[in-house]
This record gives structure tokens, C-alpha cells and sequence, in this order.
């Protein structure tokens, strides 16, 4: 069954939706990426399921579970036991042989197995022993976020594998490291592992949560009720053994007098890509997209070049996917994707946009709106509030974002989802609005 | 009708020619308003063609379609004031019916050897003409950069290190493989931008223009022989309709069917006006087969519309002349003594011509309409019936005949115009004036592709020895 003649990476595809006819004199060119990656299975089926190996195999790869143990862990006292059960079921969805460690995170960070600088290779005794171990955590001490990467990061650096990768858990605020240390150490790992992360509770800082998650490109999301930890923490492993390459670069060439406005994802979440961009060689440059097992994501790429005569056509940006290479080089994965500029004074053609790209450009209004219409509501513009999350409910309205939409009337009254006609709540339970901030970036695709 | 809005997107405004919307009541180009579309200047219809006949008679109506042979009044022997038609081609006898099928002549024989001056020649694709800065380059068109090939001096610099061709817009980057520079991203010129051929006394010339991303119009030419041995040419020319997917090759496919049909069906003795009826039907079956094919360049085709394209055609031989169409694209008729009035010989298939030819409106009324210039008739799979029209016509004195597309005609609408833009020597040097009429739709703005082919009449120049 195992298919030992295929190269470990999968098959990456690049499709591009834009509609390349401009007006006389106009530069700005929108395009939608859509980047899939199949190992032969189906798109969007479990990820558990690697392709590319048989079961019980896959692609080299080392995990470390960060695991909040501050004092606030013990309020209540079953989210101690929660964060353990949890940990547990992420250990047993580990696949043999996978490199693995658990570290206990307070103002400090403590390894907790197998200790000593080391990460264990999975199988079912130290499995065994991973889980004994972690009985002896317990609740006390602050919380420094920061360390808990730096070891993290030192420790998945001490094996030679495809796929490093973390999980974190946090239940507070970083409260024993200044904002500026966490931001150190999150540049100091970024490219170097991913790292989902997940608040339990209600007494963490969003922005904290989703910002770890953004810089290290894993995935945020709230766990209010602890007893859901366990099956999340599963979900996560599985996706994370699912991975089969890591370190995926999109690559951006684009002509000279070109800028890039913006190179941003827009699904599976919206997470803005452009400022981390490192130069590639002449008029090119790679956004990192972080590792990959079976799945489609979406890319809005928004490209500013100098415009031509009508009847003109232009390549304004050549996506192509690479994976950087130590040396300096790049492996390319052969896929690449052409974005177009024609003028035209056809305003038929020029003025129509794209389905794909008003999708998306709604989708990342929406996750905009809600961010600032829950800020304006912190601050106590109730006005300002009600206009940006009036607008989101719109929005998600539209676009068929049934789960924001969801999440959205927990926090405002809809009157008219179409208008976006909406009134604020008295009373938001702080999960409900905490859920929100979290999952705002998360968007639907385009019906096809 | 979803044919309808197909033929109103291609109506155009008649003060900038930019391509019209269906509902659009004033042009989103220069504001014109449509609803005041003036009358097309008056411009004897097909039939007409010594100008003795009013344009609103009924022979005039008539399509010049074979089954129906004109009308006695349409064509007298001579002007209405008694003296010889003016250089009016007048009509053969009656030829045979299009629908019959080709009756050999009696004379033909199959085993004739091989005429070494009328041979069917191999086609070969029309030789892309790099555009020079140097010498054809019209003063309006300052640095265009299609228009100009590579300096052979900064080429030769870059290409050396490079190892690839230059870029022709900044000079500077070398051509990828999907044909893009990789400096500047601008799209290299395309081997179709601009097209010039010349076979025997024919030649055609097709451009881009200056509005379009690409030429979708598309010529074939040829020389043949008759069984008699005397020569006979062929020139087709096809605009592809651009709310279609793929229009560019669907010119293409049906202009070098038809070239084909007619080179191989002239030499086995097959009426000139058959031949070219015949000719039309292998053209639209070449385009037809087109949509069944998976488009290969689907995201250069905003819509998805079966492959389409209009054709127009003539063949010339010694004593005549057979036209044949199908759309908006034209012929003209421009004697060498240009005393003598210049004709067009075929009728749009558009809305206005139809609503006039079926008496429903007058002409006034039917070009103030939007659908005015809307085709009513086109090779595709999605036509509602092809109706190949021909036509046969017997010069009596000689000329040369313009084949050409809507972006030639839209600056040269009436044959009078046409007859003055042509160059007085274009029955000598075809290419030359093919080239002079192209530069006049450009100069005019060049906002479609322009294709004119030019077939001098009659075959044997006269004072030559018959082959």
C-alpha cells in the first residue's frame, strides 16, 4: 500500500481566480490563490490520515506540549485536571515513532517529560510514561509565556526531523513577562516550529492567544468549557501528525515599478502575510505558509503595477511555491500560478469583479469589523459598536458565514441581517464575546 | 434571447466605435447618445451596384443569393440615362443553385498534370511579419513597443549573458516560457498581432489595432488554377466574435478550412459560386467542431460562449467574380478607373440590414436602433442556421476587390470612401495598398483588429499571355 517511490512531498497545485482586464490607467491587481495540496487522498478529508505513508508512518516530526500550570489552574480545580486529561489524549493520538516532550509553563518553564534536554520517541511505553508523568503537575506560579517557547524551541531543535511543531495552553494573561520578552521570543522561534494555542477559561488575553498562533502560524481558538479540552487536543495532534512537509514558501515575483500591496490568507482564516516577507532574488520574495498535509487554503494577492496602453497585457505577479532551503536556496514544488493584467476599454470587462475576490474581500471586512466593533465596545462607544458589528452581521449574512453569523447574535440583537440593522446586547456572557475575537478570522469559501 | 445579447454586445457606438452593452443608452466611452444614432450614410446596398437602382426597391432587398438570380431591373445593360454601366460588374448568367450538389464539368479531367503557374500551393501559416521601427511605422504610433523589434544592437548585449530572447517593451529582461518578460512582466508580441501575406496578385494584411489585447481576425489567401488552366484566386477573411470563447481560433480554424475547401475544389472544375458555397459549410463545420473542445485558454475568455466567427470570401478568375459571407465582414468593388463607381458587393448579416431587407423599418429607423449593429448571422455552434450567402459577379472592366473586416470598414464605411482611401496602384501592389488600408483604420484609432485582404480582377492582369 505504501507508496516508497513517491517523494515525501505532496502533489501542491496553484489555481488563480482574478479578472485581469483593467481600465486605461489603472495599476491594481487582485487575484485569489487558491493552494491545495494532495497526497492522494481526498481534499478536506481527515487529516489524521496521512497519504503519503501507510498507517502508523509519516513524514519525521517532533511535538511539544506546553501545558499552563500557573496558579490560576486550580480555579476551578478541574481545569488542572482537564489541561492533564487533555494532555493525555493528545499523547495517545501521537504515531510511534514521532519525537515528543511535555513542558509545564508557569513564570518559568519546566520539562516535565522525558526531561533533561531530550525529546522521547513515541511508542507505547513511553507513551505510558509520558501520562504517569504527567500526574505530578500541578497548579502554582505565574505565567511567562515566552520561556515556555524558548524551551520549546530548544528542545525541537535537538532532533532531526521534517515537522516541528507545538501546542500550547494557556488558562491567564502573561502577566510575569513584559509584552516586549513575549514578542522576542516569538520572533526568535518564528520559521522555526508552528504552534497552535488555545485559552482555556475566559481570564486570557485574546489578542495574546491569536498573536502566538498568527507569529508561529498554527491555528488559536478558545476552549471556555475545560471538559472540551481532551477531544480538542486531540483534533490538534491528529491535525499536527497529519502535516507531510513543513516550511511551504509562496513565492511572489512581480515586475519591475511593481509593489505589493498586500499578500494576505483568506481561508481557512484571514492572517496577513505581508510584512513577512523576505526577499528572494530579483523582484521576488517568499511569504511563509508553514507546513502542509492535505488541504486547500486561500491566498488574496493584491499587486500595484505600473499601468500600460490598452490593448496591453502584463504578467503583474507569478506565484510559484517553494521550500527554502538552509544554503540559501529553494526547492521549487513546481506548481505556479500566472496573475494577469490586460487593459481594456471594455468596461464590461474591466469594471466586473471577480466572485472569488469579493468573497474574500467581504470575508476579511468581516473579520476587520468585528475586531473593531468589539474594541469600540470595550471602550464604551456603543455607537461606533453597533455600526461595525451592524455591518458584520451584514456581511456574514451575505457571504453565508453561518458560524460567525452564530456567533455574532450572542453578542448583538439582529434585527434585519440584511440591512445589518442590530442593537447591542445588555448582557454578553465573556466566553460568548471572547469566542468571537477568537474565531473572527475564520472564513467560509466561495459557493461554488 | 440569449442569441440576441449575444449580437448586441458587438453593436458599436457610431461616434467611437467602442463596443456597446445591450441596454446601454449612452456610450460609456465618449458619452454619445445612442438614441440619436444618425442614419449610416447611404451606401447602395449589394445589388445596386451602378447605382441605377434605388436602395429601398425590391431587388435591392434581395439577398444576391444564387437561388434567387437578380431581378431583371437591378441589373440593365447600361445606366438609366442610356449609356454603358459605369463599370459595373454585371451579373452572370444564372449559376447553379448552391444546394445542387457540384456537377462536374464536362471538361475536367482528373488526371491533368501538374500546371507549374497554377498549382494549388501548400499553405503554410501567414509568415508573421516582425512590426519595424524603421520603416512602416506610422507617425501616430510613437514607441508602441509591439511595433517594434528588438534593437539588434541592446540585444545582442543582454541576449548573449542571458541565453533567451529580449524583451521588447523594456529591453532589459529576458522572455520566460509563458512568454512574459521577466523584468517588466509585459506580454511579448505575439506571432498573430500582425500578419502579411502575399501569394500570386493577392495579398492580405491583419493587425491587432490599437484597442485590443489580441487579434482575433484571421485571413488565408491562395492561388489556383481552373481545369481551363487559367488562374484563379482565393482570399478569405474571418473576424472572430469576441463575446465568444476563443474567437481568435475560430478564425483561424474557419478561414483556413474554406481556404482549403476552395484551392481544392476549384481545380476540379467546381462553379466558382459552388465552390465557395461549399467553402462556407467546410468553415462553419471547422468552427462547430471547435465546441466540443475543452477550452485550453479558459481564463482568457471572460465568457463561455461557443467558438464563433464571421467569413467573408472571394475568388477571382479570369471573367468573374464570386463573393461569399456570412456576418458583418465585407467586400467592396474598386474599379482601377476610379472614374467608374466603387461597389460593395455583400450585405451584413446584421439587425438593421435584415429589418430593412424584410421592409419592417426603414433604414433611418433601423440604424437608430441599438441592435443596428448587431450580427445576425456567424459560424459558430450556437448559429441558428448557417446561411452561407454568394454571390457572382462579371466586371467589365478591372479593378481590385477589398476583403476585409468590420475594423477596416468602420473607417471606410461606404464604397465611395473606400475607393478613395485605396491607393491608385493597388492593382499592382496588393501588399502595399493592403498595408495602406490597415494604416488608415489605425490612424482612424485602430479599436478593433483590421484584416484587408486585396485581390486584383481579373486573374490575368490584362495585356499578359494567358497561362
Amino acid at each position: 500500500m505504501a507508496n516508497f517511490s513517491k517523494s515525501n512531498v505532496p502533489q501542491f497545485s496553484v489555481d488563480v481566480y482574478q479578472n485581469e482586464y483593467l481600465p486605461e490607467g489603472a495599476g491594481e491587481v487582485n487575484a485569489i490563490v487558491t493552494v491545495t495540496a494532495t497526497g492522494g487522498g481526498t481534499i478536506g478529508s481527515a487529516v489524521a490520515a496521512p497519504h503519503l505513508y501507510s498507517p502508523g508512518r509519516g513524514p519525521s516530526a517532533a511535538v511539544v506540549l506546553m501545558v499552563d500550570c500557573s496558579g490560576s489552574m486550580d480555579y476551578p480545580p478541574t481545569k488542572m485536571r482537564n489541561a492533564r486529561d487533555a494532555t493525555a489524549a493528545a499523547i495517545d493520538a501521537l504515531r510511534d515513532g514521532v519525537h515528543f516532550a511535555v513542558v509545564g509553563g508557569t513564570h518559568v518553564a519546566k520539562e516535565v517529560y522525558p526531561g533533561a534536554g531530550r525529546l522521547a520517541v513515541a511508542d507505547a511505553t513511553t507513551r505510558d510514561r509520558a501520562k504517569q508523568a504527567l500526574r505530578r503537575l500541578s497548579a502554582g506560579g505565574g505565567t511567562a509565556i515566552g520561556t515556555w517557547l524558548r524551551l520549546a524551541d530548544r528542545l525541537l531543535a535537538s532532533a532531526d526531523v521534517a515537522i516541528r511543531h507545538g501546542i500550547l495552553l494557556t488558562d491567564g494573561r502573561n502577566e510575569h513577562e513584559s509584552p516586549e520578552d513575549l514578542k522576542a521570543a516569538l520572533d526568535a522561534c518564528a520559521g522555526r516550529f508552528t504552534c497552535d494555542a488555545r485559552g482555556v477559561g475566559t481570564d486570557w488575553e485574546v489578542k495574546e492567544v491569536t498573536g502566538i498562533a498568527s507569529a508561529l502560524l498554527g491555528t488559536a481558538d478558545i476552549v471556555a468549557d475545560p471538559a472540551g479540552l481532551a477531544a480538542d487536543f486531540t483534533r490538534m495532534m491528529e491535525t499536527a501528525m497529519g502535516k507531510e512537509v513543513a516550511d511551504v514558501s509562496l513565492r511572489l515575483w512581480s515586475p519591475v515599478g511593481a509593489t505589493v500591496k498586500f499578500v494576505k490568507q483568506v481561508a481557512p482564516t484571514v492572517e496577513e502575510l505581508t510584512d513577512r516577507r523576505t526577499e528572494a532574488g530579483p523582484r521576488a520574495g517568499d511569504y511563509p505558509l508553514g507546513s502542509w498535509g492535505d488541504e486547500s487554503r486561500d491566498y488574496h494577492v493584491c499587486v500595484e503595477v505600473p499601468p500600460a496602453q490598452l490593448g496591453q497585457e502584463m504578467l503583474a505577479a507569478r506565484i510559484s511555491l517553494v521550500i527554502p532551503q538552509p544554503d540559501g536556496g529553494a526547492q521549487n514544488l513546481g506548481a505556479q500560478g500566472l496573475v494577469r493584467a490586460v487593459w481594456t476599454d471594455d468596461l464590461a470587462a474591466s469594471t466586473s469583479i471577480n466572485p472569488q475576490v469579493a468573497h474574500y474581500t467581504g470575508q476579511a471586512e468581516l473579520a476587520e469589523v468585528i475586531q473593531e466593533g468589539l474594541d469600540l465596545r470595550k471602550a464604551g462607544d456603543a455607537d461606533g459598536a453597533t455600526a461595525k458589528l451592524g455591518r458584520a452581521v451584514q456581511l456574514a449574512s451575505v457571504s453565508g458565514n453561518a458560524d460567525t453569523a452564530k456567533l455574532l447574535a450572542k453578542v448583538v440583537d439582529v434585527v434585519d441581517a440584511a440591512t445589518g440593522t442590530v442593537r447591542l446586547k445588555a448582557k454578553v456572557e465573556e466566553a460568548d464575546e471572547m469566542t468571537l475575537e477568537t474565531r473572527s478570522t475564520k472564513t467560509v469559501r466561495v459557493k461554488k | 434571447m440569449s442569441q440576441m445579447s449575444q449580437q448586441a454586445a458587438l453593436s458599436k457606438c457610431p461616434s467611437c466605435e467602442e463596443p456597446l452593452e445591450s441596454g446601454d443608452r449612452f456610450c460609456g466611452a465618449c458619452g454619445y447618445d445612442l438614441s440619436a444614432v444618425p442614419a449610416r450614410p447611404t451606401d447602395a446596398p449589394t445589388i445596386a451596384l451602378n447605382g441605377s437602382v434605388p436602395p429601398q426597391e425590391t431587388a435591392g432587398r434581395d439577398r444576391p443569393r444564387p437561388p434567387a438570380p437578380p431581378a431583371g431591373p437591378a441589373w440593365p445593360a447600361g445606366g438609366p440615362d442610356g449609356s454603358p454601366a459605369q463599370g459595373a460588374p454585371v451579373p452572370p448568367p444564372p449559376p447553379p443553385p448552391p444546394a445542387a450538389p457540384a456537377a462536374p464539368s464536362s471538361g475536367v479531367r482528373l488526371d491533368r498534370p501538374a500546371q507549374p503557374s497554377a498549382q494549388p500551393d501548400p499553405q503554410p501559416d501567414p509568415q508573421p511579419v516582425p512590426r519595424q521601427s524603421g520603416g512602416g511605422h506610422p507617425p501616430d504610433r510613437p514607441d508602441e513597443y509591439p511595433l517594434q523589434a528588438p534593437d539588434p544592437r541592446v540585444a545582442a548585449e543582454s541576449v548573449r549573458s542571458a541565453g533567451g530572447p529580449v524583451c521588447v517593451a523594456c529591453r532589459a529582461g529576458r522572455v520566460d516560457d509563458d512568454g512574459y518578460c521577466e523584468n517588466c512582466g509585459h506580454a511579448q508580441p505575439r506571432e498573430r498581432d500582425h500578419m502579411e501575406q502575399e501569394r500570386g496578385p493577392v495579398a492580405a494584411v491583419s493587425d491587432r489595432g490599437l484597442r485590443h489585447h489580441r487579434n482575433e481576425d484571421a485571413f488565408a489567401v491562395g492561388t489556383t488554377a481552373l481545369p481551363d488552366g487559367t488562374p484563379a484566386h482565393v482570399a478569405i477573411v474571418c473576424d472572430g466574435v469576441s463575446s465568444a470563447t476563443r474567437p481568435d481560433e475560430a478564425s483561424l480554424a474557419a478561414s483556413r478550412a474554406a481556404n482549403e475547401s476552395l484551392l481544392s475544389a476549384l481545380p476540379r472544375g467546381t462553379h466558382p459560386q459552388q465552390a465557395m458555397h461549399d467553402a462556407i459549410v467546410a468553415a462553419a463545420d471547422a468552427v462547430n467542431a471547435l465546441a466540443d473542445e475543452p477550452a485550453t485558454a479558459r481564463e482568457h475568455a471572460p465568457h463561455q460562449n461557443a467558438p464563433a466567427c464571421t467569413i467573408v470570401g472571394a475568388v477571382v478568375t479570369d471573367g468573374l467574380l464570386v463573393v461569399g459571407w456570412v456576418g458583418d465582414s465585407r467586400v467592396y468593388w474598386v474599379p482601377v478607373d476610379r472614374s467608374a463607381p466603387a461597389a460593395r458587393l455583400t450585405e451584413d448579416d446584421s439587425w438593421a440590414a435584415q429589418m430593412v431587407a424584410a421592409g419592417l423599418m426603414g433604414e433611418a429607423e433601423a440604424y437608430a436602433d441599438q441592435r443596428a449593429h448587431a450580427i445576425t448571422g456567424w459560424l459558430g455552434a450556437d448559429a441558428y442556421e448557417l446561411e452561407p450567402h454568394t454571390a457572382s459577379f462579371k466586371p467589365d472592366r478591372p479593378g481590385v476587390v477589398v476583403v476585409c473586416t468590420d475594423g477596416l470598414w468602420n473607417y471606410a464605411e461606404s464604397a465611395e470612401e473606400m475607393a478613395r482611401v485605396i491607393p491608385a496602384d493597388a492593382a499592382v501592389r496588393p501588399l502595399h495598398g493592403a498595408r495602406v488600408l490597415v494604416g488608415h483604420a489605425l490612424d482612424g484609432g485602430g479599436h478593433d483588429n483590421v484584416t484587408v485582404a486585396l485581390v486584383p480582377f481579373p486573374a490575368v492582369p490584362p495585356g499578359a499571355g494567358s497561362a
